[in-house]
């Protein structure tokens, strides 16, 4: 999966979790939490969703990563370089 | 104690009225729907498909969740809460309440609740079942969303209501306990407003089909809207129904002082248990709960304009209901009896609280509406007042007495007059 194809993942997710939320102009380097009305249950839905969907397993130490588009991506390339989308 | 003072003798601030009501049923949702189904015979019964069970009938509510909730609050939420949230934002509107400026710490939610957890735990186990049952993948909701005091948990949520909130678990019983509870911490002083009734998840959980259908117990017709038939020769069981009622409850006093309208007042009930069997129902136990709520009231059986009966359709259900009634209205000739699930089906938790409101519009209009889908009147349910297939009107309407039964042995008699 490309790091493009990892973002499309994420935002494929947040739009389930957030489906009051317009994340077209959702800025990359700025943190979920600043620009979405995301709580604590809604990270662990991210989680949930990563691990559902590519068994990709997030430990709680590393859920600072996903602070940020970013960061996440950034967090998730080495997890998640090797899968393909179906 | 007002218990056997006659309602007009009470002082004002121990007499608790309806000020407000919002609703959804499978045939309307507002009561002016609702009413306007019920006076036209119009069912609101469905063909229903639910996983394992297959094809069959229920009540399916039809409601805009997104009025009152985000997209967001309805994914996170229950049905059943959403089901609460409309019905409560609902009942607030229609009471005319300054909502912004109500000091929301002195509003209670008290919502009756046949079962709740089921929908959530099914749809768990079974997502989890393409996982192998490997409970990491458990979803992080499972808790909030089964905790007994969900559905009025996500109305103070949703309302910011900070006063007390809870369920109160009654089986079928559960619309009248509701009403009953907001009433009695009304008039301890505990709230100013009670948001009180009933609400019903049910339809989404297989395991209320199987285990009625397990139980011989679950209606079954060729055309849906005639399913549900209570008192009538072919019926065969319960059509399963969601919905909800909750209503804006208050002191008479601050009713009066707001100049709030009046749908009716709460002048007695009665809750007893029968403490005989799991299921089946107790008809001496029935009519000393009728009985007692009479007594509550300060009222005799003749006083009755309109018993709304509790029948279900079952074959045994209804024939000890109307041996129940026999012995305490047989010689009442000026009371009128009726059954509003023949309309809807049986909508668990909302089931009493849906059948008072039904009936309540008959203060104003003088209209009893019937009970449907009784092409042959099963003998061992003949009454004497019983109105079929067609509304009666043309006469006063002063008191109504609504009755709600469930498993367990939970028998609940609610009686509600006019005002003024």
């Amino acid at each position: 999966m490309t790091t493009a194809e990892i973002r499309e993942e994420i935002i494929d997710i947040l739009e389930n979790i957030a489906p009051d939320e317009d994340l077209g102009g959702l800025k990359d380097d700025v943190s979920f939490r600043e620009q979405l009305s995301l709580d604590s249950m809604d990270f662990l839905d991210i989680v949930m969703e990563l691990r559902k969907r590519w068994r990709v397993q997030v430990p709680e130490e590393d859920y600072q990563n996903l602070r940020s588009m970013t960061s996440t991506v950034t967090y998730l390339e080495p997890k998640m370089r090797d899968l393909k989308r179906a | 104690m007002i218990a056997g003072i006659p309602a007009h003798q009470r002082p004002d601030d121990q007499r608790i009225v309806i000020t407000g009501i919002g609703l959804t049923a499978p045939n309307g949702n507002s009561l002016a729907e609702y009413r306007a189904a019920l006076l036209a015979g119009r069912s609101g019964v469905s063909p229903y498909e639910i996983r394992y069970v297959g094809p069959t009938v229920a009540g399916i509510c039809n409601f805009d969740e997104f009025r009152y909730q985000k997209k967001k609050d309805v994914r996170r939420g229950t049905r059943a809460g959403s089901v609460g949230i409309y019905c409560a934002n609902e009942a607030v509107r229609d009471a005319g309440l300054d909502w912004p400026n109500i000091d929301k710490d002195r509003v209670g939610i008290y919502v009756g609740i046949t079962e709740h957890g089921n929908v959530e735990t099914e749809n768990e186990v079974y997502e989890l079942k393409g996982f192998d049952y490997d409970v990491k993948f458990w979803s992080h909701h499972h808790n909030p969303r089964t905790v007994a005091n969900n559905p009025a948990g996500e109305i103070s949520l949703n309302m910011g209501i900070v006063g007390p909130h809870y369920t109160i678990g009654a089986a079928c019983a559960a619309g009248n306990a509701g009403f009953i509870q907001g009433a009695q911490m009304l008039r301890l002083g505990e709230v100013d407003y009670a948001i009180a009734g009933g609400v019903s998840e049910s339809v989404r959980t297989f395991g209320i089909f199987a285990g009625f259908k397990s139980q011989g117990a679950l209606a079954s017709h060729a055309d849906p809207t005639k399913a549900s038939r209570p008192f009538d020769t072919a019926r065969n069981g319960i059509v399963v129904a969601e919905g909800g009622c909750l209503t804006v409850l208050q002191r008479l006093s601050d009713a009066k002082a707001r100049g709030a309208k009046i749908y009716g007042e709460i002048v007695g009930y009665a809750m007893n248990s029968d403490a005989t069997d799991f299921v089946l129902p107790n008809p001496t136990r029935q009519a000393e709960c009728v009985r007692k709520a009479l007594k509550y009231a300060a009222i005799e059986a003749s006083d009755v304009d309109i018993v709304s009966t509790h029948a279900t359709g079952t074959t045994s259900g209804d024939e000890h209901e109307c041996q129940a009634l026999r012995e305490v209205f047989g010689n009442c000739t000026e009371t009128r009896i009726n059954n509003t699930k023949s309309f809807i089906g049986h909508a668990m938790g909302a089931a009493g609280a849906l059948e008072l409101a039904g009936n309540l519009p008959s203060f104003d209009d003088g209209i009893c509406h019937a009970t449907i889908n009784v092409d042959e009147l099963d003998p061992k349910c003949e009454l004497p007042g019983l109105v079929i297939n067609q509304p009666q009107e043309g006469r006063r309407v002063k008191t109504i007495l609504n009755n709600s039964f469930g498993m367990l042995g939970i028998n609940s008699v609610l009686i509600v007059q006019r005002f003024g």
